[in-house]
């Protein structure tokens, strides 16, 4: 499959995907090696994942990072309430052996350790990665180069099948270099106008031809604005889809429904203030 | 992995070629090992490799590591692969200062790009009239340039070395207090909010299932996060080189301190501060203060640092340390709405003024006034003394 093949099959699921992330995606699969996607939030990152799952027809495992992630929470951790039933049912029979207490039947796996033992290769999803501490992003390091886990009480497990890993961050704190040489990179911007275009024209076929350029304009125009929040390309989807539930035909019709729906692009309080209704007509003239 | 060539004006082989590329990346700043050679090499294989787009792509995908690197990238790719070197390389020579984590990484990789015969072409090409090998000159001409700037900026009349030395010692120790907060993190058995089933469990075993032992678990202590922002303007001349000494400090002691300067920019200079020759860090210092003296903007500074760098690098647990006079040129509106958002981070703001160590000084200058109701600390930082101490107050914040 080439670079090409896969960029259509993305847009096939919905997804519209630029070059340079379409062959970022294609050399990260073809070589199995984790890609590593930067950019603003609301640019579809955690998107790409889910529509690659959806081509690939796997599962999909997410682990979304926070501060404070351990390696219990992300690997796997020990049933201990099962552990200590089973302790003190069998205390009448036998002994317990601890074999029998740290087998599989007691282990959590957590979605590192689900990710490498599937028949199947999923699509690992370790989203904002940059939020967890670097502590975690030791542990990550070792499971990405070796795709395997390595449990004290029980031995090494070594991956079943490879998954395919796509790591996203905002850049909330600078990741290592160890980690970053690991993984193919791109940089996700927000798309220009045409990709815009035909992303809402995937999601919202039906949308009229003028309207929809309105909207893409109205959006692309606001993000020059200064702003707190920058509205995402899934604001732009929830803000159409507003737009064409109220059955507005032409954003300049109405300018104070039209106020009303910035609701969903516009997410502080500052932001709602910055762009009173005059300056919304602006945009949707500039938009035109 | 000899593959026979596909570059007519060449008679080398693409693996060599690409080794020539790799090494062209690495002069320009960009950390790439063998393995990473290895890689793009196999990359090329799954790729139509005759179609200069798709190559180009592909080794981005490979080769940058950060938007940075992804910005430059199709420049240097072009620079290489398509003979636009010489004009190129001269706007890099002269953008160099700008890029300062790349500084050591050129000097270290002059060899290997004389070693290869197609990394020399892409050097700057100067006369040579300033006797130095031609892989230094871009260098060495701008290391000229920048002893100019210091002694045009210079205060060594204001402050001897070794007040200097005195400033990041005192800076150290500061930055240290805050550290050593962090080492507690010994887990304890007794106290803690949650119970250790993991260590209950395992005890458990050896008592027969009962756990008679009950081992707790605690959060412990994050490490605080500080950084520092520098105003290098006119009114704060007398004061920045003591100060910067003071930033040294601070950084050198925590890998994860960050410090910036401004005068009518910002800029960020603590990877330029860590570097451990310091001379060379001087010298890098005063190209990018190279604003040293003039107008000041603080209100529109952090403002800037709000937009380019709060994201990242400030969070709940950042301090955030500004060394200024608070003479401003922009009206306080400006920098009152500036420091609430930064303040929105949920950061906590110190504010250092060489001025409130003066006999009867007032923060009336309408800057400082505006900026006084976002401060959790406003302290003098008229004399080391003032600086060593904050020492309680760090720790107490």
């Amino acid at each position: 499959m080439s670079w090409t093949d896969l960029k259509s099959d993305l847009s096939n699921s919905g997804y519209v995907a630029t070059d340079p992330l379409a062959m970022a995606l294609h050399i990260s699969l073809s070589l199995g090696r984790p890609l590593l996607l930067e950019g603003p939030a609301g640019v579809g990152k955690t998107q790409v994942a889910k529509t690659l799952s959806e081509i690939k027809n796997t599962k999909l495992i997410r682990l979304q990072c926070y501060e404070g992630l351990d390696a219990s929470s992300a690997i796997y951790e020990w049933n201990y309430q099962r552990q200590l039933l089973a302790i003190s049912a069998s205390k009448d029979k036998s002994e317990p052996k601890e074999d029998e207490i740290f087998s599989d039947k007691y282990l959590l796996r957590r979605p590192l350790l689900d990710a490498i033992s599937q028949e199947q290769p999923p699509v690992l999803l370790i989203d904002e990665v940059d939020r967890a501490d670097e502590e975690f992003e030791a542990y990550l390091l070792e499971i990405l180069s070796d795709f395997q886990v390595s449990i004290p009480e029980m031995g090494t497990i070594k991956a079943t099948s490879k998954p395919h890993v796509i790591l996203t961050a905002n850049g909330a704190r600078d990741l290592s270099d160890a980690l970053r040489r690991r993984c193919i990179y791109s940089f996700v911007e927000y798309p220009d106008k045409a990709a815009e275009l035909a992303i809402l024209n995937k999601h919202h076929p039906h949308l009229n031809v003028h309207l929809a350029q309105q909207i893409v304009g109205f959006v692309q125009a606001l993000r020059e604005e200064e702003l707190e929040k920058v509205p995402g390309v899934a604001e732009m989807l929830d803000w159409a889809a507003t737009i064409a539930g109220l059955g507005i035909n032409d954003l300049s019709d109405d300018p104070l429904s039209l106020h009303a729906t910035l609701v969903c692009l516009l997410k502080t309080q500052a932001d709602q203030a910055s762009i009173p209704t005059e300056i919304a007509q602006k945009l949707v003239g500039k938009a035109a | 992995m000899r593959l026979p060539t596909k570059f007519p004006t060449r008679s080398e082989t693409v693996s060599e070629r690409v080794v020539d590329f790799m090494a062209h990346l690495r002069s320009q700043g960009l950390r790439l090992g063998v393995s990473e050679t290895h890689l793009a090499l196999e990359t090329l294989s799954q790729i139509n490799m005759t179609n200069a787009d798709e190559v180009k792509l592909a080794l981005k995908s490979v080769c940058a590591s950060d938007a940075d690197q992804y910005d430059k990238f199709d420049d240097m790719f072009k620079a290489f692969w398509f003979n636009h070197t010489r004009k190129i390389e001269r706007n890099e020579a002269s953008e160099k200062p700008a890029n300062k984590s790349h500084w050591s990484n050129l000097s270290q990789n002059d060899d290997e790009m004389i070693s290869s015969g197609v990394g020399k072409q892409d050097l700057p090409d100067d006369d040579g009239n300033d006797g130095e090998e031609a892989s230094q000159s871009g260098e060495g001409k701008l290391v000229a340039s920048e002893i100019y700037n210091i002694n045009k900026a210079d205060l060594r009349e204001f402050m001897k070395p070794e007040d200097q030395e005195k400033a990041k010692l005192v800076a150290e120790k500061l930055a240290r207090a805050i550290r050593d907060r962090r080492s507690r993190r010994r887990r304890s058995a007794l106290k803690g909010a949650a119970l250790d089933l993991r260590k209950i469990a395992r005890k458990s075993i050896s008592t027969g299932g009962m756990p008679f032992k009950l081992a707790k678990r605690y959060k412990p202590d994050r490490p605080v996060h500080l950084v520092a922002i520098l105003d290098v303007s006119g009114s704060m001349t007398v004061y920045s080189r003591i100060f910067l000494s003071f930033l040294k400090g601070l950084v050198s002691a925590d890998q994860r301190t960050d410090a910036y300067l401004f005068h009518t920019q910002l800029v960020k200079i603590s990877d330029a501060l860590r570097d451990p020759d310091s001379f060379r860090s001087i010298n890098q210092l005063s190209m990018m203060a190279q604003g040293f003296g003039g107008g000041t903007k603080i209100g529109k500074n952090i403002e800037m640092f709000n937009k380019q760098y709060a994201a990242h690098s400030v969070s709940s647990r950042s301090v955030v340390i500004i060394l200024s006079d608070g003479y401003d040129t922009d009206p306080p509106e400006v920098m009152s709405n500036a420091l609430a958002r930064l303040k929105k981070k949920g950061c906590k703001l110190i504010w250092l003024n060489p001025l409130k160590g003066w006999k009867d000084y007032q923060p009336v200058a309408s800057g400082m006034a505006a900026a006084l109701p976002h401060l959790d600390l406003f302290a003098p930082a008229t004399t080391l003394n003032d600086l060593a101490a904050l020492e309680p107050h760090l720790g107490r914040i």
